[in-house]
Order: structure tokens, then C-alpha cells, then sequence
């Protein structure tokens, strides 16, 4: 490996953790799905302001995530932003409404009632965690585009990449993915009843989320496992190196050879999954059991890190084309110069500083968990 | 053709809208977030619980400002994507750098630090809230930077090379685009600005107080603290845009000559401090440009160049390559024709570096090569069939620009006023309700005149996407002009929704605390 390849390995693991830190905090978006299903104003509004905490941090992680694709993979968001055009705007008009709901709920003069901006709030849930899912599942089951860089110097036409003309709509309704992005949505609700659990003291809500934790999480592993099931058996994309060129050729049951070629990926799967399933079960079992949202939260980010890892190492295409296999996206053929990963990665110096300060401010704000006299003094709540 | 126009033209006028929107929203939330932060200091070092009512009362106004913000930036980053697709690849690799670093260093600083901020004043130790709330200023600060550095580098591209290997410009220094002049003074000039304008918003506002002749205290504090902060803003907006205009005369002149409406230009020249343009003049006829206008007598040359007998080129001037050297003699440039022509050679070379790769003649790649550098400097007027085509829209550009400096000179005597009468005169402020009005009036002009800043700034690149290396119409993504106008409308409904329940919250909270004691 030279210096180059190394670097895009290191940017690929660095979007890998940036993905599954995502996926980990839309426990915010699972959330808000559960609000319209609160029992009283009371219990609505401790779970609003136990996520209304926490919102910030999971559209900054999106945000972020598609700054670093960005700047490390352009070729990806240049092919698969302006492809699956409403995939992409379908994701983010759900996080342009939930931006202002938490903020303008409860305001005199919202105009449009509580309850609407609780409606975005369920929208942006339903949309951000299936969506993101469904993105998320076109690495590894593909689009129809290609590629033709060439195209850029016909002035008449000059768009590089031509996808599918539904334009992201063909993604949403293929099974694969929707599998992925439906399972994402029901993780999302569990964890988020996790997370009431261990922010919000009082115990109605305590019970309640239990059984929240206990439909949500048992639907969302069935769903996973036909996901993995699905996974292991399809095709992948292989993109070796030939004279300097990359050729990519369809490999059965590549991504099942991927954790078996790299073993470290396949435990960090089975640890993930097992911690999952050790919140999911002891959280169930024990009658004062408050942290399985961290054990659960932990084994997601190793699950999805994972997944990432599969998608994109090992000579893998990680964007396969359907129509034009030569089209496919991978590390090495999407992404940034050396001298820009080499730039960038001076700045990622910074990132444990980041995770200090967030890890930080998290604990001092969540110390002392949420309770209903707080609801009816504090004076700053959403 | 016609369809890739309204295909460019539908998504600029989406990327238009959402930016618009965005500014808003930004300005205030840049201006505000240092007020606060100060009234907190204050507090802090004071512990008088007025200051801590005041800072509260700005701290709510401000979270309920900073959701539209947020909400509408999340668009413009992703719109690079989804919209300008063929821009994404084509300068990703230079332009992806600075978003992402954003994101690092700015947006998760601001997004954990707001959430103390408004959370926290019973959770963390009054120091470390006033470090948060510093922290979530200095943040919105430093995301304004790295945004601004990505757009200057539209503005004046510098510390790139073209590989004609991957159909792309690639970085190759890193700190070319951080210090190129045109970033350090739009970065200056934007977030400068909005501590002008978050500053007129505060005194506005404890007008509106005065007028109703509640919480006077209150206003007389947020007024002080707001007239210094948007006196020293508004004096570095006029500095920064004085460096501006003479790095816009170096590296636009385009947008120069469109800012004041010249197109034949002259040693000397003078500038026009207001006017009204000839809506018939047309590039090349022997109109009259105005059909009024008020002249300074080497003003643009003195502007620009700071020498009173400098030469500022026109619009046909610069279509035509001309420009006068300082010993007078007349310099034929390259003219907008000729560039025309050698971008097209461009192109063509690239096309043959292409076809050689793919035949792997290698030979013939150094040759198609070594043609495409010596033309590469024209690659964007490859894509015009005629110069009208590199021409931005002058009368946009000429009336922000000069909207925004009237305006400019306005709020700098506005400051002057304002602090003289809060320290001098303060029974004329408390008691005079023609000053409450004007100042009340004063909140939608420094909005019209942040926003025609961005509008001289942006319309006046056009046709370019990247200044003289990608314009607009190269820059898109392959989707039909009708899924744009579908977006456009569904953002220009949500926007506009949003825009209402916010001005429509703000109102309602200022109105009810103006009819209860705050402090």
C-alpha cells in the first residue's frame, strides 16, 4: 500500500465512524416518531426535551457526514447527490422541518399549532431514518448511472454522470433497500426508548419504554437478520488493478467473502450485534436497568462501522453501477488527490478534542435526568 | 440548448433562493451571538441579575433566529450535490476541503455548545456557561470562516492545478486558499457586517421598548452594549469594503465595471454615488448608460486603484482587452473573443488527451497535453458561442451595490447618533418617538442591505460558477427542469412558512415582554 491508498482507506474508515455515529444518534429521529404516540402533554414533553438536547448533534453529524464525503469522496457526491435527486431532498426537507420544530413547538405565535411542528418532528423521524437507510442500502445493492467524464466538454449537455430518470424514486421502492432503511427506523425507536430510559426520571415512562424497547427491538432484529441474510448472499462489485487500471468485475457472495477475508470486520460485527442484543435483552429482563442505550449505542456504531468497512475495503466497489459495472464508485477511483487527503488529515488531529468537548458538554447536561417538576420550572424548554 | 438554459437558470434560482433565505438568518445569528455573549460577560463579572434578565431575554430571540439558520443551510451544502453535480467533481477536490472543515471545527463546537447554552445555566457552573455561550459565538464565527473561504476561492481561484487524468482541478496549496486576499477581506467584510446588523436589530427593538415605555432600563443597557458592537461593525464593514473594491478591480474587474454601471471607462474615472440606469443601453451602442446619476469626480479611480488618475476599464474595455498602463499607453489584452476561441482550443486539446489516454498513445497525450496548458487560462469561455454570454447583469449589480453603500453610510451615522444620545442625551432617546420609529424603520433596511451585499457579490460573478474557469451552465446536474421547479417551489413554500411562524414567534415575544417588566 502506498501512501496514497492508505489515505483513502483512512478517509474511508473516518466516513465509516462519521456513518455510524450517525446512525447511532438518530435515536433523536426514532424519537420524535414515538412523540404523537405520548400519552399526556407531560410525558410528551419530557421526551421532547430529553432529544430537544441532543437534536444539534445528530443533524451536525449529517452535515458533517456529507462535508467529509465531500471533501474525501467528491466523485460520490458529485454521482449520487445529483442522481438520486429525491432521495436526497426527500431526506433533507425532513431535516429542514425538524430544524425549527423543537425551537418553535411550544412558542406563542408558531402559527401553525404544537402539533404541527410535532407532525414534522414524526415526518423527519419516518423520513430521515428510513431515507438515510435506504442511501445507505444503495452500497451495496447499486443504482442504475454511469459515468463519462468526458461529457463535461459537450457544451450543449455537460452533466458528467446520467442516472435512472425516476431519480432516486427507483431506490426508495427497492425492496433491498427499503429492508434497510425500515430496519434503521425500528433500531432508531429502540434505542431511543434506551435513551428516554436513562434520561428521563419517572416511572410511567420507564414502563412504557420498556415495552417500547421490547416491540421495537424485536422487530428491528428480525428485520436486521433478513438484512444480513440478504446481504451475505448478493452480488458484489470486485475492482482490481491491471495495468494501471481498474477493472471491476460481479463477485457472488462477495460481501459474505469480505467479512471472511477480513476477520476484524466480522468481529467487529459480532461484538456489535451481541451488545445490541445485550441492552435489547437485559434492558427487557432487568426491572432497573438504565444503560443499555450506551451498550446498545456502542454495538451500533460497530455494526454499521462494519458495514462500511465491507462496502468499501477490500477492493470493493462501494457505489456499484447496475447498467455500467465500469461506472462503479470505489475508494480509489472517487476520491479526493493525495495532497487534499493529506491536508484534511492534519485537520482530523483535532477530532479527539471534538469528541472530548461533545463527550464533556453531554455528561454536564445529562448528570441529572430529566423529571416532571423540571417540565414545570425550567426556564428555557422546548 | 434552451433546455440546458432553463435547467441552469431554474437551478440558480433555486441555489438564489436557498442562499437568501440562509442570510437572513446568519447575519443576525453572528451579531447576536457576540451581544449575548458580552451581556453574559458583564453578568458574570458583575452577578447583577439585570444583566442576567437582559442577556435571557437576547439568548431566547436568538435560539428562536438560529433554527432558520440552521434549517436552511443543511440545503445549500447539499445543493452542490444534488443541483451542481458537475461543479462537485470538477473543483470537489479543492472546494470539499473547507465544508469539511467546517463541519470539524465549527459546526460541532456550535451545535454542543448552544445546547449548554440554553440548557445549562442550572446543570453547569456559571463559568463554564459563559464559555459556551463565547464558545457558540466563536463557532458561528469560525463556520462563517470556512464557508467564506469556499467562497472566495469561487470568487478568485488560487492554489489549484487542472489534471486532465480525472477531469479535475486539483489543490496543491492549501494556505492560497485560506489567505488569498478576497477570503481574509469577505470573511472581515460578511461577519462584520452582521454585528452591524444584529446591533441595529437590538436598538430597534429596545426602541420598540422605549416607545411603549416598558423595560427601559433594559433597553438603555442592550442599546449600549449594541451601539459599540455595531459601531466597531460597521466601521470594519466599510474598511473591509474598501478592500474589496480594490481586490474586486484586480480580480473582477467584470464585476467592477457592473457595480457601476461603466462600460467605457476612462483615467480618472469618476464614480456614481446614486443614479438611475438607461434601460435601452446596450453593450457596444453610443447610449448614455444613465439616465441620471450623480457623479464623484475620481472616485472609482481613487476607490479602486487609491491613485486618482488610475484607468478602471468598462465593460467594453475589458470585452475588448483593453486597459491603460500608468505611464498612459494603451495595453491590448486578450478580448473576450479571443478567449472565447482559446477556450474552445482548450477543449479540444482535452478532448485529444481524452481519446489518447483511452488508445493509450502517450506520445500523443504529452502532445494534447502541452496544448491544453498553453490555453487552459480560457477552459470556461469554451462553453460561451459569444461574449454577451460572459456579461453579468449589470443593473442587479449596479443597484445592490449602491443600495448597499447608501445604506452602509446610513448605519455608520445611525451608530454615531445613537451612542452620542445613550451616554450624552438619554431623556432625548427615552423620551423622542420619531428616534424610536427610525430605528424601529432602521431593522429592514440593514436587512435589505446585508442582503444586496450578497447580491453585488454574487450576481455580479455570473456567468460564472468558478471566476473564469466554470461557468454556471458547465457546473449542473444531468435532472429534468421540471424536478428543480418542483424543489424550488416546495423550498420557496417551506422557506416562506418557516420565515412567517419565525417573524411571527419574535413579534409575539417581544410584544408580550413588552407589556411585563424583564428585569
Amino acid at each position: 500500500m502506498d501512501t496514497y491508498e492508505i489515505l483513502q482507506s483512512y478517509w474511508w474508515l473516518l466516513i465509516s465512524i462519521l456513518g455510524a455515529a450517525l446512525v447511532f444518534l438518530l435515536f433523536v429521529q426514532g424519537g420524535q416518531t414515538m412523540l404523537l404516540g405520548a400519552r399526556n402533554d407531560l410525558q410528551r414533553s419530557m421526551m421532547v426535551n430529553s432529544l430537544g438536547r441532543k437534536w444539534e448533534l445528530s443533524f451536525t453529524t449529517l452535515v458533517v457526514f456529507g462535508g467529509a464525503f465531500f471533501a474525501s469522496f467528491p466523485l460520490f457526491y458529485s454521482t449520487s447527490f445529483g442522481g438520486a435527486y429525491w432521495l436526497w431532498i426527500l431526506i433533507l426537507l425532513g431535516f429542514v422541518l425538524q430544524a425549527v420544530s423543537y425551537e418553535f413547538r411550544k412558542k406563542k405565535g408558531n402559527v401553525y399549532g404544537t402539533r404541527t411542528f410535532d407532525t414534522f418532528l414524526c415526518i423527519n423521524g419516518i423520513l430521515g431514518c428510513v431515507l438515510l437507510g435506504v442511501a445507505v442500502g444503495t452500497f451495496f445493492f447499486g443504482a442504475e448511472f454511469t459515468i463519462q467524464k468526458g461529457n463535461l466538454l459537450n457544451t450543449a449537455a455537460p452533466a458528467m454522470s446520467a442516472w435512472a430518470p425516476t431519480h432516486g424514486l427507483e431506490a426508495i421502492f427497492c425492496w433491498k433497500n427499503l429492508l434497510l432503511g425500515i430496519a434503521v427506523l425500528f433500531l432508531a425507536r429502540m434505542q431511543a426508548a434506551l435513551y428516554f430510559i436513562n434520561t428521563i426520571d419517572d416511572t410511567n415512562n420507564y414502563k412504557l419504554q420498556r415495552k417500547s424497547v421490547f416491540v421495537n427491538g424485536g422487530v428491528f432484529v428480525l428485520l436486521f437478520v433478513a438484512f444480513l441474510v440478504v446481504l451475505l448472499t448478493a452480488d458484489g462489485y470486485q475492482a482490481n488493478m491491471e495495468n494501471g487500471k481498474e477493472i471491476i468485475s460481479i463477485v457472488p457472495y462477495k460481501y459474505f467473502h469480505n467479512f471472511i477475508e477480513m476477520w476484524w470486520a466480522l468481529a467487529t460485527l459480532l461484538i456489535g450485534v451481541v451488545m445490541v442484543l445485550y441492552a435489547y435483552g437485559k434492558t427487557i429482563l432487568s426491572d432497573h436497568f438504565t444503560h443499555g442505550i450506551w451498550f446498545s449505542g456502542i454495538g451500533t456504531v460497530l455494526v454499521v462501522m462494519s458495514l462500511f468497512w465491507v462496502a468499501g475495503f477490500n477492493d470493493t466497489a462501494y457505489y456499484p453501477s447496475l447498467i455500467d459495472p465500469a461506472s462503479s464508485l470505489t475508494i480509489r477511483n472517487s476520491s479526493s488527490s493525495l495532497f487534499t487527503l493529506k491536508t484534511m488529515s492534519w485537520v482530523t488531529v483535532i477530532i479527539p478534542f471534538v469528541i472530548a468537548y461533545i463527550a464533556y458538554a453531554w455528561y454536564s447536561l445529562n448528570k441529572e435526568p430529566i423529571t416532571p417538576a423540571e417540565m414545570q420550572n425550567d426556564d428555557h424548554k422546548y | 440548448m434552451n433546455d440546458l438554459t432553463s435547467l441552469v437558470d431554474w437551478s440558480r434560482a433555486q441555489f438564489a433562493l436557498t442562499a437568501m433565505y440562509h442570510w437572513l438568518f446568519v447575519p443576525l445569528t453572528l451579531g447576536l451571538s457576540v451581544i449575548v455573549a458580552i451581556m453574559e460577560s458583564i453578568y458574570y463579572k458583575t452577578r447583577n441579575p439585570h444583566w442576567l434578565a437582559t442577556t435571557k431575554f437576547w439568548m431566547t430571540v436568538f435560539g428562536i433566529n438560529f433554527a432558520m439558520g440552521v434549517a436552511t443551510g443543511i440545503i445549500l451544502e447539499f445543493e452542490f450535490g444534488t443541483n451542481w453535480s458537475n461543479y462537485s467533481w470538477f473543483v470537489g477536490d479543492i472546494f470539499g476541503a473547507p465544508l469539511a472543515i467546517e463541519g470539524l471545527l465549527a459546526f460541532f463546537m456550535e451545535a454542543t455548545f448552544i445546547a449548554v447554552m440554553f440548557f445549562g445555566w442550572k446543570k453547569v457552573s456559571p463559568r463554564f456557561h459563559l464559555a459556551a455561550t463565547w464558545l457558540t459565538a466563536i463557532g458561528a464565527s469560525l463556520s462563517a470562516l470556512w464557508i467564506l473561504v469556499a467562497n472566495s476561492w469561487m470568487q478568485y481561484p488560487v492554489g489549484m492545478e487542472f489534471d486532465p487524468h480525472q477531469m479535475r482541478n486539483v489543490m496543491n496549496d492549501f494556505w492560497a486558499l485560506v489567505l488569498s486576499p478576497v477570503a481574509i477581506n469577505k470573511f472581515l467584510h460578511s461577519v462584520l457586517s452582521g454585528w452591524t446588523l444584529a446591533g441595529v436589530f437590538v436598538i430597534g427593538v429596545s426602541a420598540w421598548f422605549l416607545l411603549k415605555k416598558r423595560n427601559t432600563a433594559m433597553s438603555i443597557r442592550s442599546i449600549k452594549v449594541a451601539g459599540w458592537v455595531g459601531l466597531i461593525g460597521i466601521l470594519a464593514t466599510l474598511a473591509t469594503g474598501d478592500g474589496s473594491a480594490k481586490v474586486v478591480s484586480e480580480v473582477q474587474p467584470m464585476k467592477l465595471a457592473a457595480m457601476e454601471g461603466l462600460y467605457k471607462g476612462s483615467r480618472g474615472q469618476s464614480i456614481v454615488a446614486a443614479g438611475i440606469l438607461n434601460p435601452d443601453k446596450k453593450v457596444g451602442d453610443n447610449q448614455d448608460p444613465f439616465l441620471f446619476e450623480i457623479s464623484i469626480p475620481y472616485g472609482l479611480s481613487v476607490l479602486a486603484e487609491g491613485d486618482p488618475d488610475a484607468f478602471i476599464p468598462g465593460v467594453e474595455d475589458i470585452i475588448n482587452g483593453i486597459s491603460i498602463s500608468p505611464q498612459g499607453d494603451t495595453i491590448n489584452n486578450i478580448s473576450y473573443a479571443e478567449r472565447i476561441e482559446r477556450g474552445k482550443a482548450a477543449h479540444e486539446a482535452l478532448r485529444r488527451f481524452d481519446i489518447a489516454k483511452s488508445e493509450g498513445d502517450e506520445s500523443a497525450m504529452l502532445l494534447a497535453h502541452s496544448d491544453l496548458k498553453k490555453d487552459f487560462d480560457y477552459f470556461g469561455y469554451g462553453y460561451f458561442d459569444s461574449v454577451d454570454e460572459a456579461i453579468p447583469n449589470i443593473p442587479m449589480t449596479f443597484y445592490a451595490f449602491h443600495i448597499m453603500v447608501i445604506l452602509g453610510g446610513y448605519f455608520l451615522l445611525f451608530y454615531i447618533i445613537v451612542l452620542l444620545l445613550v451616554y450624552k442625551k438619554q431623556n432625548i432617546l427615552k423620551g423622542n418617538k420619531w428616534l424610536h420609529l427610525l430605528a424601529i424603520i432602521s431593522i429592514p433596511l440593514v436587512w435589505i442591505c446585508s442582503e444586496a451585499g450578497w447580491v453585488v457579490a454574487e450576481v455580479g460573478r455570473q456567468p460564472w460558477v468558478i471566476e473564469g474557469l466554470m461557468p454556471a451552465r458547465a457546473a449542473i446536474s444531468n435532472i429534468p427542469t421540471s424536478s428543480v421547479i418542483v424543489t424550488f417551489t416546495l423550498f420557496a413554500i417551506i422557506f416562506t412558512g418557516l420565515l412567517v411562524a419565525e417573524i411571527s414567534i419574535m413579534l409575539k415575544y417581544i410584544s408580550r415582554k413588552s407589556k411585563e417588566t424583564i428585569d
